[in-house]
């Protein structure tokens, strides 16, 4: 029999380590940039490595959207070789080589942009520090470099951005991370109790604690062989609709900001204090820390939440439309917004970006409908798509999105099930297995990984959050634009500092 | 111009009028009330994720709390969280709630700098750093100041520059990565100027505590003006607890009624 090229699995499916085939390197860079190779509905959810008896061994999951499967192949290298890139042929697997650099020092020969990722306390190369890194710099009398950051104006994440002008239209950026750096993935490893871990999923990025945590409890059920109860995918359902209404319209709210339309500013940002407070109705926190939980949920879901959630929905629509016809009509606004900080369709797939930063350009990729998960399975989701891929494209897509999400809710709210009484149930990793789980988040795809060894402890625990893709967008997106129409695309895209420094 | 005036009168009166005694909706969970029910105090112990849980007798720190409610959920006899939103003082161990403790968390007026109460009392311009911060506080810090709770109408504002500021607001666990940048914006900031730690990862790491990838050293060089408690600090924590810091005859007259 010959070995397969890949092994086939669903999300969420766990997998003993070994029925993953592998390979030489360069039979493994084969197959993986061949499956990509003129098929834009695969993408690279995950390429990471780690160190196993001395070698580093590299896997690699390439997601299929319109065969609902995801691709997963190995390959063992050595410290010393030097290796020709994945990245040379095909730009989706820049950051995860970067990643890969970083962290053990692999050389490649061909890696066009092989800088410093995120300056992890674990990196190979210690004497790389985190204020000397190397911004690419053009020599010339005309062109203007401004650096911002790490602290920002806002009341936000720090990151750096350093801007190479002519005059004021924006040539280039380059968007250096890393200083939320807190060494979560070691800490999932390290740390053994389950509560712990759940608490440091809860902490990945703070505005995407149910799309984080969900993948988790998701992928730790799967783990641990755990059948996951019909009303925790309902609970876990309806929690990640209303994280992505709260968070898009605080968004709207912000971009109006960006915009100068106070008006628009307000409301939408009065707007999200009811949603958040239903999680705290529900939960007893805003931000839905607490929630969600693996084999079980501390808060069940009662029709009393359900009837005090169409309350709040039918006071929300009225206020939502009547500011978003006034937003979408107004033609100061329009004008801040189209043709603005403009992402080409080929630009998206040639970066590899996922959720709303892919759906703007008119590339579909939406894991609700492409890998369904919990109460997902059942519910027929059509992703909302734009082609612009501009400011308006992101702004246009949340106003829908916060509509379907409504309707979903609505009828979720008609079949509230039974909930069991909160009860800890022994919850076992099982030895030498692989899962990968995916959860679509406001954001886009997060996708976590992880294996354990012979004892069913966690040998590696990998988290990508979909900002790791879509920073890349964001410095396409500028270029050619004012600098002054910075703050608003970068609004637009709202990436995580936090969720890609880990 | 005429539709603008409509939405604006379909908003209606939003602000909270009286941000000292609001009541929050549903079940927030604010300070803890340690009842003296007899439980197993190691397995209470032991369930924390963050050690925040001492024994003999038992006890809760706020500043390590992440307020994820396990305790309670698994001795609802022995741990009942109020929804009491008032977690901010300038003691550290005022944060340490003991068994049959039913008192406020409050600012202590007789350990507050004096310059604080002269300078600031009216008007307090504040930086924020977020230094590892996951943005649950961070978004929470900028919804203080969302049309509801409206933390400018008591002359609190969050400025863009150092320069301009009174004082910093660290949120995060403080990151090696950003040591530096939290110390050199620090600096930046003209004397007499206040440190206020919002949430539990920058009080105490958190969950955080022990990564190798934080500095925290920043926070032993300095006089802390402010401990805000919170996963994430709810945005009338934060507003209570700083005017609690720089108004001299506390919240009393903080009331504005239109």
């Amino acid at each position: 029999m010959t070995n397969p090229e890949y092994i086939s699995i669903f999300n969420n499916q766990s997998i003993l380590v070994k029925e993953i085939p592998e390979h030489n390197y360069t039979a493994f860079k084969d197959i993986n940039i061949n499956l990509l190779k003129g098929n834009t509905a695969r993408h690279c959810i995950n390429y990471f490595g780690y160190i196993l008896a001395d070698k580093i061994k590299l896997i690699c999951c390439i997601a299929d959207d319109e065969a609902h499967k995801i691709y997963v192949s190995s390959c063992f290298v050595n410290d010393n070789e030097e290796l020709s890139s994945f990245t040379a042929q095909n730009h989706n697997f820049e950051k995860f080589e970067r990643e890969i650099h970083e962290n053990f020092g692999l050389k490649y020969s061909n890696h066009p942009w092989l800088k410093p990722m995120r300056f992890a306390y674990n990196r190979d190369n210690k004497n790389k520090k985190i204020e000397n890194y190397p911004f690419y710099s053009v020599k010339s009398e005309e062109l203007h470099e401004v650096g911002v950051g790490p602290i920002h104006a806002g009341v936000i994440e720090p990151g750096h951005f350093r801007f190479i002008c002519n005059g004021e239209q924006i040539m280039h950026l380059e968007i250096q991370l890393g200083y939320q750096h807190r060494g979560i993935e070691q800490l999932f490893v390290r740390k053994k109790k389950l509560l712990e871990r759940t608490t440091l999923a809860e902490n990945i990025a703070g505005d995407t604690v149910v799309g984080h945590t969900t993948t988790f409890v998701n992928l730790w059920e799967s783990l641990c062989g755990h059948t996951t109860d019909s009303s925790l995918n309902f609970a876990r359902t309806v929690a990640l609709e209303l994280e992505r209404i709260a968070i898009h319209t605080g968004d709207l709210a912000a971009i109006c900001a960006d915009m100068a339309y106070q008006l628009g500013n307000s409301v939408y940002g009065r707007l999200r204090t009811p949603i958040v407070n239903f999680l705290q109705e529900w939960g007893g926190n805003r931000l839905a820390k607490g929630l969600i939980r693996a084999g079980k949920i501390n808060f069940p879901f009662t029709n009393e939440l359900a009837k005090r959630l169409i309350e709040i929905f039918d006071a929300y629509e009225p206020d939502f439309d009547e500011i978003t016809e006034k937003l979408f009509m107004l033609p100061s606004a329009l004008s801040r917004m189209e043709k603005t900080g403009v992402v080409t369709y080929n630009e998206v797939l040639e970066i590899g970006t996922v959720g709303m930063s892919a759906r703007m350009s008119g590339l579909n990729r939406d894991i609700r409908y492409s890998h369904p998960y919990n109460h997902y399975t059942s519910i027929k989701h059509t992703p909302i798509i734009k082609n612009n891929g501009d400011v308006y494209a992101r702004a246009q897509i949340r106003k829908e999105e916060i509509k379907q999400s409504i309707i979903y809710l609505r009828e979720l709210m008609t079949k509230v099930p039974e909930f069991k009484k909160p009860e800890n149930i022994s919850l076992n990793p099982m030895p030498d297995t692989f899962v990968i789980s995916m959860v679509e988040a406001w954001r886009g795809e997060i996708c976590h990984c992880a294996i354990t060894n012979e004892n069913g402890d966690l040998l590696i625990y990998k988290i990508k959050d979909p900002s790791h893709h879509n920073w890349m967008a964001l410095a396409q997106a500028v270029r050619n634009n004012d600098i002054s129409d910075f703050p608003i695309c970068n609004k637009s895209f709202n990436l995580s500092y936090c969720g890609h420094d880990l | 111009m005429f539709d603008n005036l409509k939405i604006m009168w379909h908003q209606g009166k939003q602000f909270i009028p009286d941000v000292t005694n609001a009541k929050v909706p549903g079940i927030f969970r604010g300070r803890p009330i340690i009842t003296i029910a007899d439980v197993d105090e190691a397995t209470l112990a032991d369930l924390c994720p963050t050690h925040a849980i001492s024994t003999q007798p038992v006890s809760i720190d706020l500043g390590k709390c992440t307020f994820c409610g396990e305790c309670s959920v698994q001795f609802p006899d022995k741990i009942i969280f109020t929804t009491d939103y008032h977690l901010s003082t300038n003691v550290r161990e005022k944060l340490i709630i003991h068994e049959g403790d039913e008192n406020p968390i409050t600012v202590d007026p007789k350990v507050v700098r004096k310059e604080i109460h002269r300078l600031f009392g009216s008007s307090l311009k504040l930086r924020q750093v977020s230094a590892g911060g996951d943005n649950s506080c961070e978004w929470e810090l900028n919804a203080s100041n969302n049309v509801q709770f409206d933390l400018s109408r008591f002359g609190v504002d969050f400025v863009a520059s150092p320069r301009h500021a009174d004082g910093i607001v660290i949120t995060g666990p403080i990151s090696e990565n950003m040591a530096e940048p939290l110390e050199r914006c620090y600096h930046a900031v003209p004397n007499p100027k206040v440190i206020i730690l919002a949430g539990t990862d920058a009080i105490s790491g958190g969950i955080f505590a022990d990564s190798p990838a934080l500095n925290r050293d920043f926070l032993s060089k300095y006089h802390i003006d402010l401990y805000i408690a919170g996963n994430p600090v709810h945005p009338l924590t934060f507003i209570n607890g700083v005017l609690g810091l720089v108004r001299k005859k506390g919240l009393r007259r903080l009331r504005t009624d239109f």
